[in-house]
């Protein structure tokens, strides 16, 4: 999977009540969602971003609360994929789980606010065409990339088999 | 093989017969738990999957509390989701308003977690229940909805960091000060992916209350869990008042390992308070004396139990609250908030102009029942000091314990308690 978009930058420990206020978690609409995305820290954030575009945020990207609002919002705005240096834990999890292409790049903010990259999810190789500079994503584990290549947690259930495989 | 507390429990839970911290394991839960928030979305996705029924509707806890009761026709329709879809599967713990709580509060009092389990809840401060020495941790809701089908979790066996608490704790210090300390010392993601243990002779010591505010707050420093070895005070909170929890009672192994060991000072540890807008920006309570503040909140899953509200009352009995500040105290669940009423804290805070709500997250994630207008200063016993958490994006929250926030109330500024009592 590639895609091209234009980079949107963020600040390290952007949280998720900065993503998608909790004023907004009364819907679950993607696209009401998608139009209050980012809009503590940028209210016009929904209005410049192109569909395609990138976000890329420091450390920590994503902590806070556990709310898939977060990532529907994301998706809701258009946003292509999220690369940062490092992810919260619940948000990760909510990315694969949800299927929103995330990258872990330790040096990722030296790209600029507006520089076009080129993004392929396989190979974890991101090319900023601005810059004509490569970057490199840490490989994500076996298991994470079974659930991604499912299509996501409940697709990856499913293709187990949707019995419960407890033996208590 | 020395394990820690957490990979223990986490062993335990799987058919493995090892595992190491960097492993992924596909693990049973003993209970899995959404609210008004993330529930919804769950129920969606298991719905849309074509899933029929639940793994064990005993296993599964829903709780309508944080935009409850219903602030607007969308948190309507939204706790409409949770009734109907615990009618359908008759979910044994779905706790409508009147006899529900903040569900980190509500789900230990209830006796429905308890020391050695596997839990799961689609809200980050699920982390709670660490203080019981269960292995617990937040998800999102799309695990939910697989753990309602499944009854498992994958999970990936995290590292662990030991923080040892020297010492005796000074009045008007408590599990939340230690928290908040912490966090300032390691940073918001200073515990990122990994086991936070919580020990040594302050904690030994620590009431359960101050255990679970403490563990609450793991996530706040990017922490997967908290968790306090269990011991007497544990057993004695789990066998009290009509409950009757089992557990296995778990210990980390002498030479089981830690990513660090970090030891603090306990008896030099002030009451914090932690300045907008991270909750990593804490210092003594000396430190903030300057600031004016419009507002006091005390409750939340953090800090609205009882032990928290005789504090509070105790400070503020036969005092008024500053005429320029908004007092709202919360209690967590509709047990605590019959229990101050019959203890006669209610009362207190009423006299003294504050206000008294029924059970709700409320005002901590800017839901309602005290929301910030722009400029506006709140002290509150919650969690999260983000911009804009309670409120405008331009208003400002100081955490502290609920000594502090009560202390402040009266004065108008952040104040340490001892400047009254």
């Amino acid at each position: 999977m590639k895609f091209k978009g234009k980079v949107w930058k963020f600040k390290d420990d952007v949280n998720t009540d900065e993503i998608i206020p909790a004023r907004y978690l009364n819907t679950t609409d993607p696209k009401e969602l998608g139009e209050h995305c980012m809009e503590d820290i940028d209210p016009l954030f929904s209005k410049k971003v192109s569909r395609g575009d990138i976000i890329v945020g420091g450390k920590n990207f994503g902590c806070g609360s556990s709310r898939e609002h977060a990532q529907i919002s994301i998706k809701g705005a258009g946003v292509s994929c999220v690369i940062a240096e490092s992810f919260a834990r619940i948000f990760l999890r909510n990315a694969i789980n949800m299927g929103l292409p995330i990258l872990e790049i330790k040096d990722i903010r030296a790209v600029r606010e507006g520089d076009y990259l080129e993004v392929d999810l396989n190979s974890g190789i991101v090319l900023d065409l601005t810059e004509h500079k490569e970057y490199k994503a840490k490989p994500l584990p076996r298991f994470i990339q079974e659930i991604i290549s499912s299509g996501g947690l409940l697709k990856w259930i499913r293709k187990r088999g949707m019995d419960a495989k407890r033996t208590k | 093989m020395a394990y820690t507390i957490t990979e223990k429990i986490l062993l335990d839970h799987t058919d493995k017969k090892s595992i190491a911290p960097g492993d992924f394991i596909y693990a049973k839960i003993d209970l899995a738990l959404g609210n008004d928030i993330t529930a919804p979305i769950a129920i969606q996705e298991f719905e849309a999957i074509g899933a029929k029924k639940v793994f064990d509707r005993k296993r599964i806890a829903l709780v309508p509390d944080h935009f409850t009761p219903a602030k607007d026709k969308k948190s309507a329709e939204q706790a409409k989701i949770l009734k109907n879809f615990s009618d359908k599967h008759k979910i044994a713990n779905y706790f409508e308003i009147g006899r529900m709580g903040v569900e980190h509060a509500l789900l230990p009092e209830k006796g429905l977690v308890g020391p050695g389990d596997l839990i799961i809840g689609a809200d980050s401060h699920t982390c709670t229940y660490g203080a019981l020495g269960a292995f617990s941790t937040g998800i999102g809701s799309t695990d939910l909805a697989a753990g309602f089908i499944t009854g498992c979790v994958w999970l990936k066996v995290p590292e662990t960091i030991k923080f040892v608490y020297n010492g005796t704790l000074k009045p008007w210090v408590g599990g939340k000060d230690l928290i908040l300390h912490t966090i300032g010392d390691i940073g918001v993601d200073g515990a990122l992916y990994m086991a936070m243990e919580f020990t040594g002779g302050a904690i030994k010591a620590l009431p359960m209350d101050d255990r679970f505010a403490m563990c609450n707050m793991a996530i706040e420093a990017g922490g997967k869990s908290g968790i306090i070895e269990p011991d007497n005070i544990t057993r004695k909170y789990i066998n009290s008042e009509g409950r009757k929890v089992k557990g296995i009672f778990y210990k980390s192994d002498e030479g089981a390992k830690y990513r660090k060991v970090i030891e603090y000072d306990a008896d030099k540890i002030e009451p914090q308070v932690s300045a907008p807008h991270l909750p990593s920006n804490s210092g003594p309570v000396s430190r903030f004396k300057k600031v004016n503040i419009d507002q006091s909140v005390i409750g939340s899953c953090t800090n609205g139990r009882i032990s928290d509200l005789r504090v509070a009352a105790g400070i503020l009995k036969g005092r008024k609250v500053n005429s320029r500040v908004r007092l709202i105290v919360i209690p967590a669940t509709q047990k605590i908030y019959s229990q101050a009423i019959e203890e006669g804290l209610a009362d207190i805070f009423l006299k003294s102009g504050g206000v008294f709500s029924t059970p709700s997250c409320g005002p901590c994630l800017g839901g309602h029942l005290g929301i910030l207008a722009s400029g506006e200063k709140a002290i509150a016993t919650t969690n999260r000091n983000f911009r804009g958490r309670m409120g405008h994006p331009d208003s400002e929250v100081y955490l502290s314990n609920p000594a502090v926030a009560a202390a402040s109330a009266v004065k108008g500024r952040i104040a340490h308690p001892d400047e009254l009592v």
